[in-house]
């Protein structure tokens, strides 16, 4: 197990290097520059100020300068919001994005698993083909529809919650965004455990085990359940990637002052620094997450270790 | 008796070894369809979609109004058969049945396109990994895996920082750029699997190319497990479309997208709900729809699990 986490965990940072490296590049490779809107800019001052953010450099030295940076954690400035530097922006969103994010993974784990455990158990009743039918719903209603719904009857209609906004140590503020976010996972999830319990079910360890006399709950708990989590396992990484996606769509629904905006609004002010430090925060989340639901899924099946 | 079995210009060792899966091929189509027809969800699915498509190809002509008209004396009204503003209009006035078709039209062009480049994409990237094998399979999906580990939006934002704004024909290819990972999977695990059987080995040992095998014989007996996964992309393109565009970095004004629609929507739902509720009717049906389809084909043409 512990060469198996040293492989995985020397795995990480390569392709981190990759990611921020092709992204750097691809990013400058774009036509019109962060202070290109602003037409009122004499060329003499915006020269000044390209050179005071260091964009007159070559693309080389511009690159070692920011990997040299991102070392001992600085972004660099933000282009557009001035007076604040890219890691100040990141340090005061992020709190509130990871919140919603880690709450809606599990929230969805502690849902979705029993529930789709449930339907494999009561096969083809009617609690089997209700919570298949509201699978399927929860993955077709994208989040930008489900959110303003929620905060129609919840927030409009019954009253109960916040339409939108945030105030700290409110937690009132989050249930929605959370529960938004949870919901297709769950959805899938739920889906990914009934299909693959429904398998384990029908193998012969289980028959062998109902054989021996058995009660049926010691059946599924100590011998089905376990192979039958490894699809969901490893669905975490993509649910992860899923997450992060849709913060985007519920900190925009919701009016929750997340990191989410920045990297929408740093992609169409083309603030360089803004985008490029977004991306590597979220894409050293996406991979560490991927990592966890790696290590998990060796621990959980032995045979992955030996491939 | 090769001669007879359609378009396999090899030797006979080569066309007899394809001669066998041709064959059931034909008898897996019309057992497939016969399959489909019986599935209630999947049909019902198939006639909402053809249904909606003709409805947004033909039905603004139907309306009196143009889809950026500004209609000054019906600005906010919910849907009324009066002034012809069936679906109500936007609190610019314009009609939403009109926006709404035509942000339908956009969904599904965006949708059908973007999986065409995805398919495209994904099918050679995956039969060449799957085929060819070794290292340069390590090193292709080696870069499936570490794109897939990011989230699709930023490969689509750092995509979009790279050309002007709301162009649809970008945006296709955008979104279609990103959605081939999972059909390069499932491609390289179906050549990887027919790469073992006897009339690749016919093909060999009579000395065909490697391109032409893949075009020839893997790529064909591929369709089956592909068609099941484009009918699942589509509706993916589609959400995705209207993810960015709710996010205001896919289609623009005075264009009209269902994500852009429901985004306005989400906005007015204090006094002008229908504004949410149109769009986002049409854009959920059309996804469960595309979704009960390709369960539906895939009940038809991969038997073994019903």
């Amino acid at each position: 197990m512990l060469r198996y986490a040293l492989q995985r965990i020397s795995g990480v940072i390569p392709t981190l290097f990759v990611i921020i490296t092709a992204s750097f590049f691809i990013i400058r490779l774009a036509p019109g520059g962060p202070f290109d809107e602003e037409q009122t800019l004499p060329p003499e001052i915006k020269a000044n100020l390209e050179a005071a953010y260091g964009l007159d450099q070559p693309l080389l030295v511009q690159y070692g300068r920011y990997m040299r940076g991102l070392l001992v954690g600085d972004f660099g400035p933000s282009f557009k919001f001035k007076d604040f530097s890219v890691t100040e922006l990141i340090a005061q969103g992020l709190p509130i994005s990871l919140t919603i994010g880690l709450a809606a993974v599990l929230l969805a784990m502690l849902v979705g698993i029993p529930l789709g455990a449930l339907a494999a158990l009561r096969r083809n009743t009617a609690s089997d083909y209700g919570i298949m039918g509201f699978a399927v719903l929860g993955i077709a209603l994208p989040g930008f529809v489900i959110g303003p719904l929620f905060a129609l009857i919840f927030g409009l209609y019954l009253g109960v919650l916040p339409v939108a906004g945030y105030e700290s140590g409110q937690p009132q503020y989050l249930v929605l965004p959370i529960v938004t976010l949870a919901l297709p996972v769950i959805a899938y999830i739920a889906r990914l455990t009934r299909g693959s319990l429904l398998e384990v079910l029908r193998s012969n360890f289980v028959r062998t085990a109902r054989a021996k006399g058995l009660s049926p709950m010691r059946v599924l708990f100590r011998h089905a359940l376990r192979p039958a989590l490894l699809p969901v396992v490893s669905y975490l990484g993509p649910a992860t990637a899923f997450v992060v996606t849709g913060s985007l769509v519920v900190e925009s629904v919701f009016g929750l002052p997340g990191t989410g905006r920045y990297l929408v609004q740093g992609a169409i002010n083309r603030d360089y620094t803004l985008v490029m430090g977004m991306i590597v925060v979220y894409g050293a989340i996406t991979l560490l997450c991927n990592l966890i639901a790696d290590l998990l899924y060796g621990w959980l099946d032995p045979r992955v270790r030996y491939e | 008796m090769a001669g007879s079995i359609r378009g396999c210009g090899m030797n006979s060792v080569a066309s007899t070894a394809v001669a066998t899966p041709r064959v059931a091929e034909r008898g897996l189509w019309s057992d497939a369809w016969r399959r489909l027809r019986r599935n209630r969800a999947a049909m019902v699915a198939l006639i909402w979609i053809l249904l909606v498509a003709v409805l947004a190809v033909v039905g603004p002509y139907f309306s009196p109004h143009p889809f950026d008209e500004l209609d000054w004396d019906h600005m906010g009204v919910p849907p009324q058969m009066e002034a012809a503003h069936w679906l109500g209009t936007d609190r610019l006035g314009r009609d939403l049945f009109v926006r709404t078709m035509y942000g339908v039209r956009i969904s599904l062009q965006i949708g059908l396109l973007a999986t065409f480049v995805s398919l495209l994409i994904g099918v050679v990237w995956g039969a060449t990994a799957g085929y060819v094998g070794g290292r340069i399979d390590h090193w292709m999906m080696r870069f499936v895996d570490v794109l897939y580990a990011l989230p699709y939006i930023f490969i689509v934002i750092i995509l979009s920082t790279l050309f002007e704004r709301g162009n649809i024909f970008v945006l296709f290819f955008a979104i279609g750029a990103v959605g081939w990972l999972t059909m390069a999977r499932i491609v390289r695990g179906q050549a990887l699997s027919l790469k073992r059987r006897e009339f690749i080995e016919a093909a060999l040992a009579s000395g065909v190319s490697t391109p032409a095998i893949l075009a020839r014989h893997i790529v064909p007996n591929l369709i089956g497990p592909v068609i099941i996964y484009v009918t699942l992309t589509i509706p993916q393109m589609i959400l995705f479309e209207s993810f960015l565009s709710f996010l205001g970095l896919g289609v623009q004004e005075p264009l009209a997208s269902l994500g852009s629609l429901i985004n306005e929507g989400a906005q007015e739902m204090e006094s002008a709900v229908w504004m949410l509720l149109v769009p986002a009717t049409f854009l959920v049906t059309l996804l469960m729809s595309f979704n009960f389809l390709g369960d539906g084909l895939r009940d038809a043409l991969d038997p073994r699990d019903a």
